[in-house]
């Protein structure tokens, strides 16, 4: 093969044609910005990506089989630990699915309570990802920490509600486990004031810093066509110009009651990734503040069946707009108290798919933040 | 360059101020000198269960009836029941043995929900590690018993309603028990009266079939003339009230009692 007719970038490249020394390296599954146990097998041209192939599976725990042989609310626990950094969000999917499969009105005060619930998952997730983006460009500790102190509070509020930080557990099939108790709502309402303030600072700190701009700008570009072709759900999907919300798309819950707007990106590269982040915490503030406002009285849980027993053959794919973006549960019943196929998808492993294609020409240096930009908790991608 | 320098500028001033606020403001001073100072555990919080038991007598006492309830729910399966019998082989409302694996145990409550006799709850204990990774880590019935006063300590709201809900549900018990002894009283005096009431109307039939003989035919008709005398039993045979009357008036507690008097009656 002579050199004029090379191939396209990235594929089966070989090192005649490159005329170099191509080396591969192992990046993770223990490197710290990989964000868990997360291999990527990079091929290397200087410092250059010309291949990339992520190997996960290393954080698999076999959630989709075990959930075939537990009754359905033995499941909930479960599903904290899929995404365990939004464990509101997961519940609330898996609850919806199969609410949807038993049609179970769900009382209004606990629309409420998960609307809330949800929202602020929404913050503590995206104060992460903003943190251990700016800690992977290098601004080590400090910003990070900022961001986690923000979190704490809400994982604090999370605590009072439900008795754990993270593991929540706190939706039930029909609504949620137990009412807010005394003073939560005026502590959140607290923090949830106080929240915008941290943005303002955070984003003095860092937006118009010069690093941070040419250092995630026009890195890892995913135009909206391939976005959408790769199922691209989320942030990820909306930083590329895609208007796909399914808060306004389903409008699952009660979402049309509320008055938010969704944030849209331009570039679809890190930066729009991050900014959009930024963005979307400001619009869960809005849906907070309204969510606490009009929060009615009443029942916290629906007229639900004793044992959760769904005719056998219907099938129910519920979904749900969870930080990461298109969180899914696709369940089928046998007749059984058992569910006879329990599958999830998971968005953060459905986005990391563009992995490969965004970080091929880049620097390695890229291709940390790129994957930090994807948003990925292992524990969802290998389940 | 001057523009190049506005935003780390920028940056090193938000860093400033926080350094500057971390001596004085209080929520920018989140560090807890963890094993010499222990910041105050949340009531609400849930870690590995534990069984309450009433009283001083943690065996005697014990709420928990075995009824693997929590057994059965447990998602990951640590917990492991065996019933109690006493010297022989009665099974007694009571767990033998009860286990939790609390290396298994994932604090997920489910265990709480299901349990109707108000006997496990969560602990909010944390300080769990243990020198000994397999016996160590495996609780038994006698290290997983607390109090109840324990219960109040920790989680002082939900032990509160816990005891509440336990005083409605023995009032209601304690209801449904008496309206269980009135009815039986009640059925027992119906009983007692329609006793009465066939034995009369076993007389009047007897009575009416006076001219046959043998009593075997009025044994025989009595379901035959149950219905006619039904009536006429008020007007026509006026001795036969005053018995039932009388049953009537009998003393309430002595009801049960006469019941197997009724044979005598008949005769």
């Amino acid at each position: 093969m002579s050199t004029e007719t090379m191939p396209a970038r990235g594929f089966n490249l070989s090192k005649d044609d490159l005329g170099a020394d191509i080396l591969e390296i192992a990046m993770g599954p223990h490197h710290p910005s990989t964000h868990g146990v997360f291999r990527m097998d990079l091929k290397l041209d200087g410092e250059t990506v010309v291949d990339l192939k992520p190997i996960f599976g290393y954080l698999h725990r076999n959630h989709e089989k075990l959930a075939e042989d537990i009754p359905y609310p033995g499941s909930m626990p479960f599903t904290d630990r899929l995404d365990y950094l939004c464990g509101m969000t997961n519940n609330w999917a898996y609850a919806l699915s199969l609410e949807k499969m038993l049609e179970v009105e769900v009382p209004e005060r606990a629309q409420y309570i998960r609307i809330i619930c949800a929202e602020l998952t929404r913050l503590v997730n995206h104060c992460l990802l903003i943190g251990f983006f700016i800690n992977d460009l290098g601004a080590l500790g400090t910003p990070l920490l900022y961001a986690l102190r923000e979190r704490e509070k809400i994982l604090d509020l999370f605590e009072t509600l439900s008795g754990a930080r993270m593991m929540v557990n706190y939706m039930r099939f029909g609504g949620v486990r137990c009412d807010l108790p005394d003073g939560w709502l005026e502590e959140c309402k607290r923090i949830v004031d106080k929240f915008p303030a941290f943005l303002d600072e955070y984003e003095t700190l860092l937006n118009e810093n010069e690093i941070v701009i040419t250092r995630s700008q026009n890195v890892g570009v995913l135009t909206a066509e391939e976005a959408t072709n790769f199922s691209i759900t989320g942030p990820m999907l909306r930083a590329s110009g895609v208007n796909y919300d399914l808060r306004k798309v389903d409008k699952y819950g009660i979402y049309d009651r509320f008055d938010f707007k969704v944030p849209l990106g331009a570039h679809g590269d890190c930066y729009d990734r991050f900014m959009i982040r930024m963005l979307e915490m400001r619009e869960s503030i809005k849906i907070l503040n309204q969510a606490m406002k009009d929060l009615p009285d009443g029942d916290i849980i629906g007229k639900v069946p004793r044992v959760f027993k769904p005719a056998a053959g219907t099938e129910v794919y519920g979904r749900i707009e969870s930080p990461k973006g298109e969180l899914g549960f696709y369940l089928v019943a046998d007749g059984s108290t058992n569910p006879y196929r329990f599958k999830v998808r998971p968005p953060s492993f459905i986005n990391l798919t563009a992995l490969r294609h965004m970080c091929i020409g880049h620097k390695v240096a890229d291709a940390v933040i790129i994957l930090g930009s994807i948003d990925i908790v292992l524990g969802e991608v290998d389940r | 360059m001057s523009l190049l320098a506005k935003g780390i500028l920028q940056g090193m001033a938000v860093t400033a101020k926080n350094f500057f606020q971390s001596y004085y403001k209080k929520d920018r001073l989140p560090t807890v000198q963890y094993p010499e100072e222990k910041s105050t555990v949340n009531q609400f919080t849930r870690n590995i269960p534990f069984l309450v038991f009433d009283g001083d007598d943690p065996i005697d006492g014990m709420r928990c009836t075995a009824c693997t309830l929590c057994e059965k729910a447990c998602p990951p399966q640590c917990i492991y029941i065996i019933k109690d019998k006493d010297e022989n082989g009665k099974p007694i409302k009571r767990p033998a043995v009860f286990d939790i694996d609390s290396s298994v145990c994932m604090s997920c409550q489910l265990c709480v929900e299901v349990c109707p006799f108000e006997s496990i709850r969560m602990d909010s204990e944390f300080e769990l590690s243990n020198e000994n990774r397999f016996e160590g880590l495996l609780l038994n019935r006698d290290e997983l018993l607390r109090s109840n006063e324990y219960y109040h300590e920790i989680h002082p709201l939900e032990a509160q309603e816990t005891d509440d809900r336990i005083v409605a549900k023995e009032a209601e018990a304690a209801a449904k028990k008496k309206e269980r002894e009135e009815k039986a009283r009640k059925a027992a005096e119906a009983k007692k009266a329609a006793a009465e009431k066939k034995a009369a109307e076993e007389a009047t039939a007897a009575e009416e079939a006076a001219p046959a003989t043998e009593n075997k035919v009025a044994e025989t008709e009595a379901p035959k003339a149950e219905a006619a005398p039904a009536e006429t039993a008020p007007t026509a045979e006026s001795p036969t009230e005053p018995e039932a009357k009388q049953a009537d008036a009998a003393p309430e507690p002595k009801a049960e009692e006469e019941t197997p008097e009724e044979p005598e009656k008949k005769e």
